[in-house]
């Protein structure tokens, strides 16, 4: 990944391995199997689990055991002075070790984006894993379901990406088996959240997108304030949260909860007065590993971010179809590929939807590029000939 | 660069905070709020280190709401205030000091409106106008602001505000 390539790691070889998405838990073959094979006829939304086989997997030699020692090897061998992070306070609005200075920090290399709109959350990433300079994988999975309603994407470690969604999914299936249903994606994000900040000031290096929706659960005054019922609307209300909002936090309890006014707000207030609130639709958290967690609209993280946001800044609103969201998703990851080194290959896209995930095709973008390249010449020759014949 | 500010008139405090969350050079969010409500009429503001900001300010708003809950009654700004500067101050020479700079504007009903200014250092000041952020060099060094409000009924002079006001 970019990131590794200021951390000189010293071992190559053993990054390779941890660049290799392992999406699949084959040594815990049976505690999966006990996952999936239970039966809760009580809850009525009950989500199953799934368990990602990437095809690739048969034909490697890698075994699983071996994850969690090449993890501590990356931890251990990676110089990464560039992590480290606020143990002294700096001025500065990111946190950088006061010994190299960097024209701006690298970030992590990868495309993946995702967004929200009417049709519901749709997931889209590349499948390069870089490392040192090198591509070490051409067909990772960077999107990684976490059960059937909640899909996230990773940027970063490969291995901390991997291990941590695994994590989460352990935590979200205990969560529910203990309250009898599901935590929303706002409360799966605040648990990851939580669950990284012990490891903040490592180098551990996790940036995920959580996407997910979030069923009709009902009354839960004190639960955290999850997905929205909010519809076009709150496009135009985010850019107004000022202070005279504050006026709404008595009245809070309408059913209109926008998306500019941050959970907190709400959650306290749930906290006095038990309000019944309906979290129910799409919902799309930033998680970091460095501690933020933002809920958005539109979010696309990586080294080929900068080109992916030009491309759905422009074209994401609420209202798109299915068809035109597919179609900007892979347009924008596309030219994220185009033009960062470390992002290519292939696009993997999910939609999440009422019904859970779904998941299209990977498609090469190398079809793409010699599309758009004999386009290009197309329209060179036909311009010269324009010329020619004047 | 994140940026707050605080005026505190005669029976007010007015609060502003941008909205912007960044991670390096990209703006994630454009709507980020920065202001958590502690109670029914305390609010702070937290600008710094990315995951430090909302862990701290949440731990202290749950802390401020279980107080009410345990003793009946709300903390007055002045003990908020003072709460909150002592769990920077512990924080500080551990291993995992907080990085964040902090506004605290609240009204008690006897005492009146109060900004308080703390930063990442956990040091405390009652200050009547006080800023977070590059434009804090800006206002931190005037000795007194001339306030005036405009609506739709014509111009209005507010109280001046001075250093020694309060």
């Amino acid at each position: 990944m970019a990131l590794q390539d200021i951390c000189n790691f010293q071992s190559v070889f053993e990054d390779s391995l941890t660049t290799e998405y392992p999406a699949v838990p084959h040594g815990k073959k049976i505690a999966s199997n006990y996952v999936s094979g239970l039966p809760f006829s009580n809850n009525k939304s009950l989500f199953h689990f799934y368990i990602p086989v990437a095809e690739y997997l048969d034909e490697s030699p890698i075994q699983f055991g071996q994850i969690s020692t090449v993890q501590n090897c990356s931890a251990d061998s990676s110089e990464d002075p560039f992590l480290t992070s606020s143990t002294l306070p700096t001025c500065l609005p990111f946190a950088s070790s006061q010994s190299v200075p960097l024209p701006f920090p690298m970030a992590h290399g990868t495309t993946t984006l995702a967004f929200m709109f009417q049709g519901g959350v749709l997931a889209a990433a590349d499948t390069r894993s870089s490392c040192s300079g090198l591509v070490a994988c051409p067909a990772s999975q960077k999107i990684l379901p976490i059960h059937s309603h909640l899909v996230g994407l990773t940027s970063g470690t490969s291995a901390d990406c991997a291990l941590w969604k695994r994590i989460l999914a352990r935590e979200l299936r205990l969560y529910q088996l203990r309250h009898g249903r599901r935590l929303s994606t706002s409360g799966a994000a605040k648990l990851l959240s939580h669950m990284l900040h012990p490891f903040k000031g490592t180098e551990l290096c996790v940036a995920a997108t959580l996407c997910g929706w979030d069923g009709g659960e009902v009354d839960d005054g004190c639960d955290y304030h999850g997905g929205t019922e909010t519809g076009p609307g709150s496009h135009g209300e985010t850019t107004k949260n000022q202070m005279t909002e504050q006026k709404n936090f008595v009245d809070s309890t309408n059913a209109k909860v926008s998306l500019a006014k941050d959970e907190r707000f709400s959650f306290s207030e749930q906290c006095f007065i038990r309000k019944k609130m309906n979290l129910s639709g799409p919902s799309l958290f930033y998680v970091c590993s460095d501690g933020t967690r933002l809920r958005g609209m539109l979010f696309s993280v990586g080294s080929g971010s900068p080109y992916a946001y030009s491309i759905l800044d422009q074209g994401v609103h609420w209202g798109l179809t299915v068809d035109e969201a597919k179609s900007i998703a892979r347009e924008a990851v596309y030219r994220a590929t185009y033009r960062d080194a470390y992002s290519g290959n292939c696009v993997d896209m999910y939609h999440i939807t009422s019904k859970g995930w779904t998941r299209r095709n990977r498609e090469d973008l190398k079809e793409e590029y010699y599309r758009e390249k004999q386009r290009r010449k197309h329209e060179k020759t036909e311009r010269r000939d324009v010329t020619f014949s004047d | 660069m994140e940026y707050l500010i605080g005026i505190q008139g005669q029976d007010f405090v007015l609060v502003a905070a941008d909205n912007v969350a960044a991670s390096s050079i990209i703006q994630m969010k454009h709507d980020y709020d920065k202001m958590f409500k502690l109670s029914e009429k305390i609010l702070l503001l937290c600008v710094g280190e990315a995951g430090d900001t909302v862990q701290f300010a949440e731990y202290i708003q749950k802390n401020v709401q279980l107080y009410k809950m345990r003793n009946g009654y709300e903390l007055s700004p002045a003990a908020a205030a003072n709460f909150t500067r002592k769990n920077l101050a512990d924080y500080l020479r551990s291993r995992t000091p907080y990085h964040v700079n902090l506004l605290l504007a609240g009204y008690d009903d006897t005492d009146g409106p109060g900004l308080y200014y703390m930063d990442h250092l956990s040091s405390l000041a009652k200050a009547p106008f006080a800023a977070h952020g590059y434009g804090k060099r800006f206002i931190l060094n005037l000795p007194s602001f001339t306030v005036r409000l405009i609506d739709k009924e014509g111009i209005h002079d507010l109280e001046k505000l001075t250093l020694g006001a309060k």
